[in-house]
């Protein structure tokens, strides 16, 4: 549909628990690399797209306006879009519209986050995320969502703690390659385990951590992006999915938006049979279960059989169905929306072949990157092929 | 332009200072549901969604989660603009052109009379470091601006105050508007010194209200109705952000977008072909600062124009013969969406009493507020 | 382009570069406050609330019974029809037993734990499920399928809000009956 749009550059910057950059500095770093990488400057841009989760994190409303001028966006057409942790991967398909539409021939998405600006920690932000008026005088912390659903994800398939943990295993020794990475390293299941507990079933090492970074990637309709690079990488499919707010209505043990949003990229895509032509894929994995619980909703594993597939080391770099060859949140960090766009980052390099350590063998042609959000209702997906 | 886009169908609710009896999904339902019964679909019938909310607005944290089940979104592709309703409607085009969807869904609402410290709230928008501690109410940016203005000769005080003797007065004529009233010019430059040479009347008030329009590609527009409007072009664009480096007495990003908006619509003379136009007004020197940058009027000519009545509902331009801001009320987010809805209302020839004769080609233009220097631009017609 | 390739930015500082005054810094409170409107729909389940009740709302078409009622089935598209109560009384669909406050400090040793969980009311359709808190029950004997019931706040104290339900707590099997004396009832 449209004019074909591809990625033909990407910037990143280190995902740090502080930085001493405001988040209008972090963008423009990951800008500017973006734009060098492709040997492109900011009067090349045609119109700017900006991903950042909820304003009340760095304490600016309309932190879109704020961060206007760090992102490129002076006197030019720039838009903030917004779909909470879903933001990272909406941004790819954010811009993919400006660019497919004929509108413009080139687009920067920047994603930006600032999340240590709140005291006394950037979980107590997450407060302001439920029901205001049938949820939030319960005192509720966001982990509650995700021990909630976890809980309920073992309960329906019969698992335990030490089936999910090796997600958070694999990650941060994924991550030991990754240069942004805020907290890679060889940990144990055991280490996962015996971490501090939280809200049970979530332990420390379950989670990924709060972080403050910034990523960039620069889109070009067809014409441009050959004149551009010479290894430009297409977003063949697009999908995005929102399910209802009423959260505790929805079976929690299934995604059901994932699915949703999954297919709608596949039929753009032409995918037919995702567990062969999705060669690669990061799901979002904020949680150790969610890389689980996504892959099922993806429809890259049955339901209740993800665990298995890490357990057979399928999911690992070298094996059948890499999945998270970043190191994804649980390593590289979760400044939200730039983390969301860290993996969409990585597919592409991985499918160019300049992923560095992290590259999978095999010489992948088509991989998948998804994030999500919300009450755990929200969920995006851009497929990318060589 | 690349493709057509039209406007379809079109729901709305009345714009009051406060709704206490409706909660903001109940009064989102009821736009969504005079949109699409205007053109017979139901939710299943739509591609995708396009909502309009900054969280600090509505007052809860990714506020994109909450506003699905009231559009009827559910497991459907739904996103968020964090911008002007203008914004999401350019969105709305954009996905269309992409020639994958056939009917967009734009929704945009203000539940602002929810919010009890605004002063705190635009404050909270300027910049941490270098502005927010000078501790200053967030009009005086609007003081700052207006005097520049006055100062370049741009428009008399007086000529400000008009604007809002005209908006107001006109907004007794929309049925929904929230502030209509007869004033005079000493009204208003009499009234409570703000944050001079701001005062009390040149600010418009908070209103809530809902929007929602549906839009439509051009091969299922003429299946749904007889009377689409069309979306020409659209435009946004924005100076910079820093009080201390933008351009004070101009709308640069007016300008851009306006600009941007006329190339997409294949509008050369805007002066001529534009029939009337829905414009910020929000601080009332505004309208005039508006329709100068849209190219309107020539530079120092708006105010003039106005005492000649050239922008009064019976003149050759009319400009904000809904009430603009000023009248209906100060929706936010949803702003741009009540221009786009009076546009709407007057190029299909249902607007009423206030009905403005022969209009073809419409402009709304939306300004984002202070501290803002971010615009939107929409050129709409019947034909 | 191989990230090794590029200088990456962001630069790490501590929370002792905070407190030791290394970095300049500036702090900010906010003053945002908010008064929503409960709408139709929710200002009847809280008043509701305050009555020692949960209602829910019915749509005739899709039959669903749907708590927390709306005033509209989001899947129909259609207004809903009726009020109709429910129990006070459901069971546990899933639940957590959470060691730290809303703003990430850890609950002391000794204090009781918080402990959320998704509770589906008995009387609405399935599925139906609210965020509330359990209580009166050890953590470690919390089961997915419980049983349980809403300890409401006494009348006077009720203020119309999701907190009338101080939480739900386990419901104990029925007593089996005893056998009565000879000689005489009570």
């Amino acid at each position: 549909m449209g004019q074909k749009v591809a990625i033909v550059g990407a910037g990143i910057t280190k995902f740090v628990s502080r930085a001493q950059e405001t988040g209008k500095e972090l963008a423009w770093q990951a800008s500017k690399m973006a734009l060098d990488s492709c040997g492109l400057t900011l009067n090349d841009m045609e119109s700017v797209s900006l991903g950042a989760a909820p304003d009340a994190f760095d304490g600016v409303h309309m932190k879109g306006e704020y961060l206007r001028d760090g992102s490129g966006g002076w006197r030019k057409p720039y838009m903030r879009h917004f779909v909470g942790g879903g933001t990272g991967v909406f941004a790819p398909i954010h811009g993919w519209f400006h660019v497919a539409s004929g509108m413009f021939d080139t687009c920067l998405v920047v994603c930006s986050e600032k999340m240590s600006s709140v005291y006394p920690h950037p979980q107590g932000a997450f407060t302001t995320i439920f029901d205001h008026t049938t949820e939030q005088a319960l005192d509720p912390t966001l982990i509650w969502i995700f021990a909630l659903e976890y809980n309920r994800y073992m309960e329906t398939y019969g698992l335990t703690k030490a089936d999910i943990a090796p997600v958070s295993v694999k990650n941060k020794k994924n991550a030991m390659d990754h240069p942004s990475a805020q907290l890679p390293g060889e940990i144990t299941v055991e280490d996962v385990l015996n971490s501090e507990l939280l809200a049970w079933p979530v332990n420390r090492l379950d989670i990924s951590p709060a972080s403050d970074g910034a990523a960039a990637i620069v889109l070009a309709g067809e014409h441009a992006a050959k004149r551009i690079t010479d290894k430009p990488i297409w977003i063949e499919g697009v999908g995005w999915s929102l399910d209802t707010a009423y959260w505790a209505t929805r079976d929690l043990s299934y995604p059901r938006h994932v699915e949703k949003s999954a297919r709608m990229a596949y039929d753009m895509a032409g995918i037919r049979e995702p567990r062969r032509e999705i060669e690669i894929a990061e799901p979002y994995d904020p949680f150790t279960y969610k890389e689980l619980h996504h892959m099922e909703g993806l429809l890259l594993a049955d339901r209740g059989e993800a665990p298995q597939l890490l357990a057979d080391g399928v999911t690992q770099r070298d094996g059948d169905r890499p999945m998270c060859p970043s190191g994804g949140l649980l390593g590289v960090g979760n400044p939200i929306s730039a983390a969301g766009l860290m993996k969409v980052i990585e597919i592409f390099l991985q499918l160019r072949g300049e992923a560095d350590k992290r590259q999978v063998p095999g010489n992948p042609t088509c991989g998948l990157a998804q994030a999500w959000g919300d009450l755990m209702q929200v969920s995006t997906v851009v497929v990318l092929k060589r | 332009m690349i493709g057509k886009v039209a406007i379809t169908g079109l729901g709305y609710t009345e714009f009051s200072a406060t709704s206490p009896g409706t909660s903001f999904r109940e009064l989102t339902y009821e736009a969504a549901v005079k949109a699409y019964n205007e053109v017979g679909i139901e939710p299943k019938d739509i591609d995708t969604f396009v909502c309009t909310s900054e969280d600090f607005c509505e007052g809860y944290s990714i506020s994109d989660e909450y506003c699905n089940d009231q559009v009827g979104g559910i497991l459907k592709p739904v996103q968020t603009i964090t911008g002007d309703a203008i914004h999401s409607l350019a969105t709305g085009v954009m996905l269309v052109l992409t020639g994958g969807f056939d009917i967009v869904v734009v929704q945009a609402l203000s539940k602002l009379s929810n919010m009890k410290t605004v002063p705190n709230l635009v404050n909270f928008a300027l910049d941490p470091v270098l502005n927010r501690p000078l501790d200053e109410h967030y009009s005086f940016v609007s003081g700052l601006g207006m005097n520049r203005f006055l100062h370049d000769g741009k428009a008399t005080r007086e000529q400000c105050a008009q604007v809002v003797v005209k908006n107001r007065a006109n907004a007794l004529s929309n049925p929904v508007a929230a502030y209509g009233a007869d004033l005079t010019v000493d009204n208003v430059l009499d009234s409570e010194p703000v944050s001079l040479p701001v005062r009390l009347l040149d600010l418009a008030q908070v209103a809530d209200g809902a929007i929602v329009f549906v839009l439509t590609s051009e091969k299922v527009t003429g299946s749904l109705t007889d009377n689409p409007i069309w979306i020409k072009g659209v435009g946004w664009s924005s100076d910079s952000p820093s009080l201390e480096s933008r351009d004070w007495g101009n709308s640069v990003a007016t300008r851009l977008a306006g600009d941007m908006a006329y190339k997409m619509a294949g509008v050369k003379y805007p002066a001529k072909e534009i029939d009337l136009a829905e414009v910020t007004d929000e601080v009332s020197y505004k309208e005039l600062e508006h329709i100068e940058a849209l190219r309107l009027f020539e530079p120092g000519r708006a105010g003039l124009a106005l005492e000649d009545g050239r922008t009064t509902s019976e003149g050759d331009l009319p400009v904000n013969v809904s009430g603009g801001d000023l009248g209906v009320g100060h929706l936010f987010e949803a702003a741009g969406a009540q221009k786009v809805m009076e546009l709407v209302l007057q190029l299909r020839g249902t607007a009423g009493s206030r009905q403005v004769a022969d209009a073809h080609k419409g402009l709304a233009q939306v300004w984002r507020g202070e501290p803002t220097t971010s615009a939107a631009v929409a050129v709409l017609a019947n034909q | 382009m191989e990230l090794s390739k590029f200088e990456l930015g962001g630069t790490r500082i501590k929370q002792s570069d905070i407190s030791k005054g290394n970095v300049l810094t500036l702090a900010v409170t906010p003053k945002l406050e908010y008064a929503w409107d409960d709408g139709v729909a929710i200002g009847r389940y809280l008043e509701e609330f305050g009555n020692g009740k949960i209602i829910a709302r019915k749509c005739n078409k899709c039959g669903r019974i749907m708590l927390p009622p709306r005033m509209f089935c989001e899947l129909c598209w259609r207004a809903t029809d009726e009020w109709v109560y429910c129990k006070d009384t459901g069971t546990v669909n899933t639940f957590s037993l959470c060691h730290v406050n809303w703003d990430a400090s850890r609950i002391p040793e000794g204090e009781p734990l918080h402990l959320p969980a998704v509770i589906h009311i008995d009387g609405a359709s399935p599925g139906m499920g609210i965020l509330h808190i359990l209580g009166e029950v050890e953590p470690d004997k919390i089961k997915i399928g419980m049983k349980v019931r809403a300890v409401w706040k006494k009348p006077d104290e009720r203020e119309g809000s999701i907190t009338d339900i101080t939480h739900f707590k386990p419901v104990r099997a029925a007593r089996k009956k005893s056998k009565k004396k000879s000689g005489g009832g009570r």
